[in-house]
């Protein structure tokens, strides 16, 4: 059965049995696409300005998305069971006000805190989850309310005010080491470990499997004995863990506990997975994919700036590339079901 | 009906009721499977066949009545109680995941996964052995396909169902039920689906197969089970009954007593 995801204009899906794969080509540019992109924003920011591909801007720009970056594995996790996570940015914040008040304004210990702030998060993932599959509510609609009560919470729980003063410990995964004349963060590091392990899991273990199958039909999947619910809560879950990591980063990065971090990232997460080549209509994609893809949104905002253009163009461009990856998707995908 | 047959019965109902409101579904009917047949259940709409498969198969528990396997008394509460049991269901169309591989498939919901501690660990699958298990089984099937880690989406309709029907035969140890195999086929492949049937068949499982199609039915079938108001009204050895008769029965136009006795399986 095919779910159509509620954001996504409605198009013609062809179902012909009988008829043969002819899109095979689109669907192998839907798999490499986001590669080429990538290379070749690259290649013409390197031409347009000096200091693009130095070792340190590049730095920057991992650093950059280096919180959307972690958010994108647990959003390629739902989107890759047919679902989506609205919440993702802001119950990030509510983690990252949840761990910076209590270690700066409460005297938790600094393990503790981030411990109750990714376990907040976890929460909130459980709380999608068990939506979702308990109550059949639309994916959209339930993670759409739980934006809203994260970010009420965030809101009230901190007075709207942001949480200073923080222990140095807290901002540990921002220091830096070098590599060959390089500063690199340790948050980056983490992301890069993070998206080896995820894609280890969905490609090389059955658990993995089943979260494609599961997106791809989940009637199927159910017939074949996978516990099609439990698979699903787990996805929401393991995001809400994610969400939890995300706010750490985020936390060490910015040395301060924002309560209006994290409404970009709501957006910027779904932008990053559609780009990376995971379809909407869930099955299909990979997680290295939406790490490209955050790194296209990350390289075109750097790549700009270096060049002078106004923000707003940047935000101009990153529209149109999220509208050219999902007609790619919905056009390999037409006469193949 | 259908008594003093000295074959060995595979699967055995007495007396399956099932009521949904004021409707009943399934009316006291009867089922009998024999040991290596080709058991077609033909019935017009809302003659309970459905409901009786979905019984059958452990997709529903009938509110009465008695199913065996094997001479023991079975209860089904679910389609994976009826899959450990043995029973394979093959469905319509919503039985393959279209973008994994025909390997991923056949494994689906029971992967293998590697020797030692890249498995038990690490939770690694065995990727090469599911592949290469999928490719003999295939070819034992008489199953045409490029490789087994090829996306069941780049397949033709037939070989979908091809793969559909060729997992059930892979882990069924006594009966593969079939729905409509072959409603969304074109002409040549469902005759590539009934072949494969066969090959199933002599494989030595129980096959059960509903179809609408009566042509396609008295090809394969070696008995024909009429389900008719909730009920089984004859069980129709097909040689010596025509095509037309066998419809008349179906909706009521005759009645098993107008049968020659002979026609009667």
């Amino acid at each position: 059965m095919l779910k159509i995801p509620p954001f996504v204009a409605a198009a013609p899906l062809g179902r012909r049995l009988t008829a043969r794969d002819d899109n095979q080509g689109l669907r192998a540019l839907g798999k490499v696409g986001p590669l080429i992109a990538l290379v070749a924003a690259c290649v013409i920011f390197a031409t347009r300005s000096d200091r693009f591909l130095t070792g340190d801007n590049l730095s920057i720009v991992l650093q950059q998305v280096m919180v959307v970056g972690v958010i994108a594995i647990g959003q390629t996790l739902v989107i890759l069971t047919a679902g989506v996570d609205l919440s993702c940015g802001t119950v990030m914040a509510l983690g990252a006000i949840v761990m910076t008040k209590l270690a700066a304004e409460l005297g938790v210990s600094v393990p503790l805190a981030i411990a109750v702030g990714v376990g907040a998060t976890t929460l909130f993932g459980l709380l999608n989850g068990l939506l979702v599959t308990r109550i059949n509510l639309p994916p959209f609609i339930v993670t759409l309310g739980t934006l809203n009560i994260a970010f009420a919470i965030t809101q009230l729980y901190s007075n709207a005010q942001t949480v200073t003063d923080l222990p140095e410990a807290m901002n540990a995964l921002g220091g830096t080491f070098s590599v060959g004349g390089t500063t690199v963060v340790y948050g980056v590091v983490v992301m890069l470990a993070l998206y080896a392990l995820t894609a280890f899991v969905l490609r090389e273990t059955a658990a993995g499997r089943h979260v494609y199958a599961v997106g791809n039909n989940p009637e199927a999947a159910r017939l074949t004995g996978i516990a099609t619910p439990r698979v699903i809560l787990a996805v929401y879950v393991l995001a809400g863990v994610l969400y939890g990591i995300a706010a750490l980063l985020s936390v060490a990065r910015t040395g301060v506990g924002d309560p209006n971090a994290g409404q970009t990232e709501n957006l910027d997460a779904i932008t990053a997975v559609v780009l990376g080549g995971t379809s909407l209509f869930g099955g299909r994609g990979t997680v290295l994919g939406s790490l490209v893809g955050a790194l296209i949104v990350g390289v075109f905002r750097n790549g700009l700036t270096l060049m002078g253009v106004p923000s707003v163009y940047q935000i101009l461009i990153t529209g149109i590339l999220v509208i050219l990856a999902v007609a790619t998707d919905q056009l390999s995908r037409r006469g193949a079901r | 009906m259908a008594t003093a047959n000295a074959t060995a019965l595979v699967m055995e109902a007495r007396g399956l009721v099932k009521r949904y409101g004021h409707v009943t579904a399934l009316d006291h009917s009867d089922f009998e499977l024999r040991s290596g047949e080709i058991l077609a259940v033909i019935g017009d709409n809302g003659a309970g066949k459905s409901t009786l498969i979905k019984a059958l198969s452990g997709a529903l528990v009938p509110d009465e009545g008695e199913i065996r396997l094997d001479g023991q008394v079975v209860h089904f509460r679910t389609p994976m109680d009826a899959r450990r049991a043995g029973i394979e269901t093959v469905y319509q169309d919503l039985a393959v995941a279209p973008a994994l591989s025909i390997a991923e498939n056949l494994f689906l919901g029971r992967e293998l996964r590697r020797a030692g501690v890249l498995g038990s660990v690490f939770r690694m699958l065995d990727k090469k052995r599911m592949r290469e298990d999928s490719t003999s089984h295939m070819r034992e099937l008489r199953i045409e396909i490029g490789s087994t880690g090829q996306a069941v989406e780049t397949l033709s309709g037939g070989q979908r169902q091809g793969v559909a029907v060729a997992r059930s035969a892979a882990f069924a140890r006594h009966v593969v039920i079939m729905d409509e195999p072959t409603a969304a086929l074109g002409v040549k492949q469902s005759s590539m689906v009934l072949d494969l049937i066969r090959r199933v068949r002599d494989r030595g499982l129980s096959v059960v197969l509903i179809s609408h199609d009566m042509p396609h039915v008295f090809e394969i079938a070696d008995r024909i089970h009429v389900a008719r108001l909730g009920k089984r009204i004859a069980v129709l050895n097909p040689p010596k009954i025509s095509m037309s008769d066998t419809v008349a029965l179906m909706t009521g136009a005759l009645t098993p007593d107008q049968i020659p006795p002979d026609a009667l399986a």
